[in-house]
């Protein structure tokens, strides 16, 4: 039993983490942090490595940073050059500066390419007590581990590659308890759909979430990584998980995790970072598990989310005129009709993929209800891996075949249609079914496409029937 | 490199409205198809702004009344998804030098604070009231005054909140870290040397 003699309270994960990591406080007051792993991709990258050459700066700690390609890179076919010479340019950007700088790159040709929040966890770099970042909004994805990840501008690359790391403050601690036992047909998507509904889409800011709870506990590590991927679509910078016996059977024997006696040493290291007991949180919310029912999104920001059995709320039912606005615009954006039933609505592509969940537990969780099924008519229905690795395992199971009989397209490893700056694209004003993580208008690449987020399994039950649809009825999901 | 101080910025205002404007909507992804910052202020809003043919839409950016404008002002939330730098990059490149909303989201509040641009809070009534006195006249000047925390337009003056950190940066010309961020490499490396991993 550890003494709680000379403190009057414990600490959270968060506080000992950046703690630990801490360098010194800026003459501006805020905290030089140091960063333990940088990330990085094609996108928010190539611009800080030229901000570096034209200040004639040195990469500080080259083996600190992973490289990956990820969000323009086509899922159909990956030969290059790439159709568009764009996409291409980026690449090679990336590619020249890792060579230039000795920066590890997990390119096409090594097998282990894919999305950057899906290849930092499955080759074990992102690990407990760490401070990540990555120039990409997701990076919270990592603090399922029980790590400090925080995403950065293209600015803040340029520092975390000059000198390791960043002038950032403090956030402040909410602990979100999620009491009970999830139901039947109930994935870490609605959850966080359902966290996002209720404390809105900018509670989280100042924020770091930290999730907890018998629920929370029973998840494993992809559904962690599902629920702290979205922290930020609530306002949360980071979101993340205390680190646990699943965290580490996880990371166990994954390439880049310590091995031997380092890895007995980390795991005892692992076991204090979590917060204590007796941690004070600048906030607490508690959560119903069984409140939790499969959860869809019907307007343009993730919080406006509501049940699969729940009507589209209409303008007079909103609380006050910037509410009443709000839905009036995402009503006319989405031409749904107020008052109408969101199960039903008719769809034009289901996406199932990105860093929210395209990894394997994903995969496996839809190849079983989708087996001896097949996607409606008309319907375009994409099943996009989350990395290389991914892919093979998924092929190693047969899941493939499962898809490709059911009707959906079986990919290449990208972020594909969550954000439409590669080839996969919705056209006009398509209804796109997507297991990704933003409904932002123009989000899926065109301007008038309309998204509605939910779990994995729901854009399977709507791909089968070609419109919205409870999962739990589709499949015969129950307790 | 020593870095301007930020006391405070003038000029006229443009007002978007609504809440929760996110980053894809102030720059869609397919303009990031960019090694470089450079050029990105003509796709600033581009969907809301241009239809399919590249017509206006009639957005206020492209109101000849608020040509020019320095300050743009909008609702809850401003700047909120992605982290995508190139947002502050294409308000900055079309002549935004400061924002004015009831809250920003912290990513995007951070990128405009290391390029210089203040990003001020203030209540949704008072946003209100400078939108109407804009719409009323758009040549009216608005001053942010970074050292006294306040906004002043037309006679009135509003104090302001913004993010803790931020202003005194700004105000002392350390605004971009970098800089003093280089000072620590000793420490750095002593820390680094510390971790264990």
């Amino acid at each position: 039993m550890p003494s709680n003699k000379g403190r009057t309270t414990g600490r959270t994960l968060f506080q000992k983490v950046w703690g630990a990591h801490a360098v010194r406080v800026l003459p501006n007051g805020q905290t030089q942090l140091l960063i333990g792993l940088h990330l990085i991709h094609e996108v928010t990258s190539p611009q800080a490595f030229g901000m570096l050459w034209d200040l004639k700066l040195n990469v500080a700690c080259p083996q600190r940073t992973f490289a990956t390609v990820d969000h323009i890179i086509p899922t159909d076919n990956q030969a290059e050059p790439f159709a568009d010479p764009l996409a291409q340019g980026m690449l090679d950007a990336l590619r020249s500066a890792c060579k230039l700088y000795g920066i590890k790159f997990f390119d096409v040709a090594s097998g282990q390419q894919g999305i950057v929040h899906v290849v930092g966890p499955e080759l074990g770099l992102t690990q407990p007590g760490l401070t990540i970042a990555c120039g990409d909004s997701h990076t919270s994805t990592h603090g399922a581990f029980g790590a400090i990840a925080l995403g950065i501008g293209t600015g803040q690359v340029r520092d975390v590659l000059a000198t390791q790391t960043l002038a950032l403050s403090p956030l402040k601690v909410r602990r979100i308890n999620v009491n009970g036992k999830l139901g039947p047909g109930i994935c870490a998507k609605d959850v966080i759909l359902h966290i996002i509904r209720t404390l809105g889409v900018n509670g989280g800011t100042g924020f770091a979430y930290e999730y907890g709870g018998s629920a929370i506990d029973a998840l494993d590590m992809e559904e962690r990584m599902t629920l702290c991927n979205m922290s930020i679509e609530g306002g949360a910078r980071a979101g993340y998980v205390n680190p646990d016996k699943t965290t580490f059977a996880y990371l166990k024997g994954r390439k880049y995790a310590p091995k031997g006696a380092a890895w007995t040493k980390a795991v005892k290291h692992w076991k204090t970072v979590a917060s204590d007991r007796d941690a004070a949180y600048d906030d607490t919310v508690d959560i119903d598990a069984k409140e939790i029912r499969p959860t869809v999104t019907w307007g343009t920001n993730p919080g406006q989310a509501l049940c699969v059995d729940e009507n589209v709320p209409a303008p007079e039912s909103a609380k006050d005129a910037t509410e009443r606005a709000a839905i009036t615009e995402a009503l006319a954006y989405m031409k749904l009709q107020p008052g109408a039933p969101i199960k039903g609505t008719k769809i034009d592509v289901a996406f199932i993929g990105s860093c929210t969940n395209g990894r394997l537990s994903d995969l496996r969780e839809v190849a079983r209800q989708v087996k001896g099924r097949h996607v409606a008519p008309g319907i375009k229905a994409l099943i996009v891996p989350g990395s290389m690795l991914v892919k093979q395992q998924a092929a190693e199971e047969g899941l493939d075949k499962v898809f490709k009989e059911a009707g959906f397209e079986w990919r290449e490893a990208g972020c594909s249609m969550c954000l439409a700056m590669n080839p996969d694209k919705l056209v006009g004003d398509q209804v796109c079914a997507s297991s990704s993580n933003r409904n932002f208008k123009g989000r899926q690449g065109s301007p008038a496409g309309r998204t509605l987020l939910m779990s994995p399994l729901m854009v399977a039950a709507a791909a089968i029937e070609g419109r919205v649809a409870d999962a739990r009825e589709v499949f015969g999901l129950k307790a | 490199m020593p870095l301007e101080k930020i006391t405070q910025v003038a000029g006229t205002g443009v007002f978007v409205p609504g809440d929760d404007i996110d980053t894809d909507r102030i720059i869609p992804a397919r303009f990031m198809k960019c090694v470089t910052f450079d050029g990105l202020g003509q796709y600033l809003f581009y969907d809301v702004r241009f239809d399919k043919a590249g017509h206006t839409l009639g957005h206020p950016l492209d109101n000849p009344r608020h040509k020019g404008a320095a300050i743009l002002l909008s609702g809850r939330n401003f700047g909120c998804g992605s982290s995508r730098e190139h947002a502050p990059q294409a308000l900055r490149k079309s002549g935004i030098r400061a924002l004015i909303a009831e809250s920003f989201a912290e990513i995007f509040a951070g990128n405009c604070t290391t390029l210089g641009m203040p990003c001020v809070q203030l209540p949704a009534a008072e946003v209100k009231k400078i939108a109407t006195a804009i719409e009323a006249d758009p040549q009216m000047a608005i001053r942010i005054d970074l050292a006294a925390s306040t906004v002043s337009y037309a006679g009135s003056t509003a104090p302001f909140k913004m993010k803790d950190g931020a202003r005194e940066a700004l105000l002392a010309g350390e605004w971009d870290a970098l800089a003093q961020l280089l000072g620590g490499k000793e420490q750095v490396a002593a820390l680094a040397a510390q971790l264990g991993y």
